[in-house]
């Protein structure tokens, strides 16, 4: 594969459109599929109902969230150690969907939380307060992009951005997993879900594959859309 | 050389300085205003409340970290200097926390007073903020120079930084609300140690691409 | 010696020039003639290292300014469109800490007569000085800057008054003479004698 060929931004235009095509299609048909089997397939909890069949969707958009995060990072990382365009396009492509998925798992989470323990929102889980300090990172790097002017600079700052939120994400995790214990002592951990039935970690897999599927086929739309904005 | 400049820059504007505690104090004093004033419940928020106020504070007088620098040309010629651009920005990072950090430290017991805070916890308070506030002017530098020039300016970089700042303020505050159970907060002080190191060690050289970066 | 080869610049979309190669070897003075918004800030901001150009390098005694850093840093005077100086200090202090950070070393001696040479006080903080006061209090530094053999200076002959033309015009001359090379801008003719011209 010429790599190298595909790094300019008009040689990957039409590249891009055919991926946006290809992963657009897989990622209806997974979808499909693994919708199928999380509200079909999977046998009902015997402690939450069917209420917890929002995890199908809740799970994969949470690690598709961090997923493309660290994604984005490497594409920044990239663009700025090899002053690559096309790199720094890509890392502007990903952010909305990231965001976007980041959005839904905090959403997701709020509707299990309601019908499970009665509040949309629980203080003291550590992974949906991370998951609203990346929505933070995520808008960040957006909005950071947005108020410079010059495209270049714009890139690179924001590359910056997401290359220093990457290193941080772990350390923001682990204080505020140690934040929880302190104040709720047993914590309520979205996380202690119910026993793995392989039937459901399967249905979320299949679902993870389809958001990602869509998040390819969205970030190829998108970075066409940069290219020809810029004009290059 | 660039720390003895800072300082005397900061001190022939001393209103800068003065205005930044003054926000601390002001901010930390808002809050029994609008919770009320019931002593237990004061006691108990005083850590978190005093950590806040003090990180707002440090965060408003970031801005002023490059931003004049930038305007009047200096900064062009820091990065053009013959010393390494990273040992620069931390020698900026230190000045900064000499003028709003370090007089925070002092201040806060009696913020703390306010609170009712037991004086036992202090030095546990002082210590916290000792080790933490220099890790927000570290962090804070490379916020300050992404969003150098940049519309938006404060409210951007606020949104920046406040993320990257969380896990200070969760060991800042945790640290003195542990020794307030009597579990001694010698864990979170040490995590907090540690954060200043990394910082200090990685944070410069962030800071000094992002200048790069903003001198285009 | 310093050599640009194949030099492009493109700011805001636009292309402000391309393919643009050329040397200055020890004792040239060159200058960069343009019509405003023609690029010769950018260009100088290439040369010192603050600019990346879009395409091509620049290179001091063979090696890329990229790799060189502080060491290119060191052998440079760079003189900006702003002033640089801090209004709250002296201009003596300015002198010296602006000595210090280029990695000058000068005496206190030699800093004040720089300052009285240009005809600024140096014991008034900058902010109470005139506008010319200040510009002068800025090129002060060439009196003081043999040590850096490239000198780049963007419009340094703006708003001056004939006296102050003149003294600048003899520091230039003198540090060719002494085996150092200058590249300035301007947008009017500055009445020394260059060796070479670049257009824009």
């Amino acid at each position: 594969m010429k790599w190298f060929w595909y790094a300019s931004p008009q040689t990957f235009y039409p590249l891009a459109a055919q991926l946006a095509r290809w992963c657009g299609l897989a990622a209806v048909v997974l979808a499909l599929a693994g919708l199928y089997i999380g509200f079909f397939v999977a046998p009902t909890d015997a402690q939450q109902g069917e209420a917890y069949r929002i995890i199908f969707i809740h799970v994969p958009a949470a690690w598709m969230s961090m997923f493309i995060y660290v994604v984005m990072a490497f594409w920044a990382g990239i663009g700025l150690a090899f002053n690559t365009r096309l790199s720094g396009m890509m890392a502007s492509a990903l952010a909305p969907t990231g965001a976007l998925f980041t959005f839904i798992a905090l959403w997701t989470g709020a509707l299990w939380g309601r019908p499970t323990w009665g509040t949309y929102w629980v203080w003291g889980d550590a992974r949906l307060m991370s998951e609203l300090i990346l929505l933070f990172l995520y808008f960040g790097f957006m909005a950071l992009h947005a108020s410079i002017e010059d495209p270049r600079r714009a890139d690179r700052a924001a590359a910056l951005l997401a290359l220093v939120g990457v290193v941080n994400i772990p350390i923001i995790y682990y204080s505020v997993k140690w934040w929880n214990t302190l104040h709720q002592g047993a914590s309520v951990s979205l996380s202690a879900a119910p026993k793995m039935a392989a039937t459901m970690l399967s249905g979320m897999l299949v679902m993870a594959l389809a958001f990602w599927m869509y998040s390819v086929a969205a970030a190829m739309l998108r970075v066409r859309g940069i290219i020809r904005e810029r004009g290059s | 050389m660039v720390v003895w400049r800072e300082l005397l820059v900061a001190l022939r504007r001393r209103s800068d300085v003065a205005t930044a505690l003054l926000f601390f104090v002001i901010v930390a004093s808002l809050f029994p205003l609008g919770i009320g004033a019931e002593p237990n419940k004061l006691r108990a928020i005083a850590p978190g409340v005093i950590w806040v106020s003090a990180l707002l504070s440090s965060m408003l007088s970031l801005g002023r970290l490059f931003a004049a620098d930038h305007a009047d040309g200096t900064l062009e010629q820091m990065v053009l200097g013959a010393a390494p651009l990273g040992v620069t920005a931390a020698a900026k990072a230190f000045a900064h926390w000499l003028v709003s950090g370090l007089p925070l430290v002092a201040i806060a017991p009696l913020v703390a007073l306010q609170y009712d805070l037991d004086a036992g916890l202090y030095g546990v308070l002082a210590l916290s903020l000792l080790l933490g506030t220099p890790v927000l002017s570290l962090i804070g530098g490379i916020g300050a120079a992404l969003t150098l020039g940049v519309r938006g300016g404060g409210v951007l970089l606020a949104l920046l930084v406040l993320p990257l700042y969380v896990p200070v303020l969760v060991m800042g505050a945790g640290s003195v609300e542990m020794a307030s159970a009597g579990l001694g907060g010698q864990g979170q002080l040490l995590i907090l140690g540690a954060m200043l190191i990394v910082a200090a060690a990685f944070a410069p050289w962030a800071t000094a691409a992002a200048l790069r970066i903003s001198s285009e | 010696m310093l050599e640009a080869s194949d030099l492009e610049c493109e700011r805001g979309g636009r292309r402000l020039f391309r393919a643009l190669t050329f040397s200055v070897n020890s004792g040239e003075i060159v200058r960069v003639a343009g019509a405003n918004g023609s690029g010769k800030t950018s260009l100088l901001r290439i040369l010192c290292g603050l600019l990346t150009p879009s395409a091509g390098e620049v290179r001091w005694n063979g090696a890329r300014i990229q790799s060189l850093k502080e060491e290119y840093a060191r052998h440079l005077l760079y003189l900006g469109h702003a002033p640089a100086v801090k209004d709250e200090l002296t201009g003596a202090e300015n002198l010296r800490v602006a000595c210090v950070l280029a990695g000058l070393s000068t005496t206190a001696e030699q800093r004040r007569d720089a300052l009285a040479r240009f005809g600024v006080p140096g014991d008034k903080p900058v902010r109470q000085l005139s506008q010319g006061q200040r510009r002068r209090a800025a090129l002060a530094r060439l009196s003081v800057s043999w040590q850096a053999p490239l000198w780049l200076l963007d419009e340094p002959f703006t708003a001056l008054d004939a006296a102050a033309a003149e003294l600048t015009r003899t520091l230039l001359g003198e540090h060719a003479q002494r085996g150092g090379s200058v590249v300035y801008s301007t947008h009017q003719d500055a009445g020394l004698r260059d060796r070479r011209v670049i257009e824009l």
